[in-house]
């Protein structure tokens, strides 16, 4: 039932069908196993890859590494919370380096919005001890996808 | 000066490819989905790319000694005893090759002549036959059946045998049909063979892509593995076609002997590829297995497509083709590949070209997008809507 997994992974816009054939089981069966990962939080949910940069829009995104004090009975669990549950903050990372604690990925509008909800949101946490924001130049692979690859068709007929 | 006549009679007499006209035609066409080509759509995996190129920075650009780099050889050594259970030592039993068709010319060079038969199971790959009669032996041809799923059987065998067959080409897992052979179907093979002065030539390149069983090599029986030359190579495993790299091994009197001629004729085989080659057997199984599986799911959408079109199209357990028969539709192998390919777009072979008994198939390749073959697949069954 993983490979049901792997090829949605890929991508998500196959149907049940489509899947059924591709894994040899019953459409039923590709149904139920769909029902049981959406659940069990397996399959969290469904987005597209959006290489935003091709559409013109601004966005900016930054990678700010986050030190913070643990608290007793909940270690940073408690404080990475406040920190997630801002829209704005696309992922969140625990890291084991020695420097910081989180990892966080933010994106806004502009560098100014970004810096701004750092001082304001970020930074002004109890127990947040530290900030340091990197932005984003150029995004060259996002979500295991390369962004300029060239996808054309190279093999050249021959006979074999 | 009649240069045509200056031309050798077995080479001009072989006929060119009958499929050249479509190749021609494609060129022109836009909106094309080619089921046509038989290799993989995947790049090579990015780390043995990598080592290629690294290996060009150190300056590693000379000759290596004939048989390939010992180090290739040794990895090809652990590789074939790992994957298959063939046990051939990397000193003098080993000979890499441009490609896995080198080997197959090579093997047939040094072992045939002008009097001398090659059994040659059909439909199969053009090279065998091709390589047989440019060294003047006699290709002998052996119609396998779909009742059979295209394997190779005793009955057939035994009766292709003559005194003057010098070789058997094996070669399974098949392009075009995508049959392969069980272990229990091989030991019949080697009962026929195991006493018989003839040479196997068993053409493994696609032994990485088999689905549900394990590839079995016909060298892996001792009574047949001294008479054996394996032939392999990384263009289907690994998805390196374009680096043109193979190996052919067996008992060293034979290595020997086509080491001569790959010595004269080509020197050795492309060193950049050779240390390429080394990252793929030392880091490459995981991406081995994953091409596979996707492979895999290729496949069943292709079978399950032309059964529900309701062509008759046996389980193809090897390679990168499936071959349903076309029969149903009325039409010859090479009238439904024309008008597929012109009323939709959809380039596929005409199983004749793989020998007179691939009439009334064709050959699908389905190493290309999951998208491309969905597509294919309905614009086929609207094609064969109309001749049904």
């Amino acid at each position: 039932m993983e490979e049901i997994l792997e090829i949605l992974e890929k991508n998500c816009r196959y149907s049940n069908e489509e899947i059924a054939k591709m894994t040899g089981k019953t459409v039923e069966e590709v149904e139920q196993a769909i029902q049981y990962f959406k659940e069990n939080n397996i399959i969290a949910g469904y987005t597209a890859l959006i290489n935003w940069e091709n559409t013109g829009k601004e966005t900016v995104t930054a990678l700010i590494e986050v030190k913070i004090t643990p608290q007793r009975g909940v270690g940073f669990d408690k404080v990475a919370e406040r920190i997630y549950k801002f829209k704005q903050v696309k992922a969140c990372y625990l890291m084991s380096s020695g420097g910081f604690d989180l990892t966080v990925i933010v994106e806004g509008k502009s560098m100014k919005e970004v810096a701004l909800f750092v001082s304001e949101k970020l930074a002004v946490q109890e127990f947040v001890t530290g900030t340091a924001t990197h932005f984003v130049l150029k995004k060259y692979k996002d979500n295991g996808t390369i962004f300029k690859e060239n996808k054309k068709e190279d093999r050249e007929v021959l006979f074999i | 000066m009649n240069l045509e006549k200056m031309i050798l009679k077995n080479v001009r007499e072989m006929p060119p490819s009958g499929i050249r006209k479509y190749f021609d035609l494609i060129n022109e066409m836009d909106d094309v989905i080619s089921l046509g080509v038989g290799e993989p759509d995947f790049v090579t995996p990015w780390n043995v790319i990598e080592a290629g190129i690294y290996s060009l920075e150190k300056g590693h650009t000379h000759y290596s000694s004939n048989a390939g780099y010992i180090e290739l050889r040794n990895e090809i050594s652990n590789y074939l005893n790992r994957k298959f259970n063939l046990k051939y030592d990397p000193k003098d039993e080993i000979l890499v090759t441009v490609g896995g068709s080198e080997g197959i010319d090579l093997a047939l060079r040094a072992l045939c002549g002008p009097g001398d038969e090659v059994i040659i199971p059909e439909p199969s790959f053009v090279a065998y036959k091709g390589c047989t009669t440019f060294c003047g032996a006699t290709p002998v041809t052996i119609n396998l059946r779909k009742e059979d799923e295209f394997k190779l059987t005793k009955e057939l065998l035994e009766e292709a045998i003559t005194e003057r067959t010098k070789v058997v080409v094996i070669p399974f897992p098949n392009n075009p049909t995508g049959a392969i052979m069980t272990r229990e179907e091989l030991k019949e093979i080697v009962d026929v063979l195991k006493d018989k002065d003839i040479i196997i030539l068993s053409d493994e390149i696609y032994a990485e892509l088999t689905y549900e069983n394990q590839h079995v090599s016909i060298a892996s029986f001792e009574e047949v593995k001294d008479k054996t030359l394996v032939i392999n190579g990384f263009s289907k495993a690994y998805a390196m076609t374009g680096w043109r790299l193979g190996y052919i091994c067996g008992n060293r009197i034979l290595i020997d002997a086509v080491k001569k001629i790959h010595q004269y004729a080509i020197m050795c085989s492309p060193t950049t590829a050779q240390f390429a080659a080394i990252e793929a057997l030392r880091n490459g199984d995981d991406s081995v297995r994953e091409m596979n599986r996707e492979y895999n799911r290729r496949r069943r959408v292709l079978v399950d497509g032309f059964r529900s079109m309701g062509l008759e199209c046996f389980e193809p357990l090897g390679a990168l083709y499936v071959f349903p028969s076309i029969k149903a539709t009325g039409l010859s192998s090479d009238e439904f590949c024309e008008k597929l390919l012109m009323e939709e777009r959809v380039l596929a072979i005409p199983g004749n070209a793989f020998g007179e008994c691939g009439e009334g198939y064709i050959r699908a390749c389905y190493a290309s997008s999951m998208e491309d073959l969905l597509e294919a697949v309905k614009r086929i069954g609207r094609f064969v809507r109309k001749y049904m």
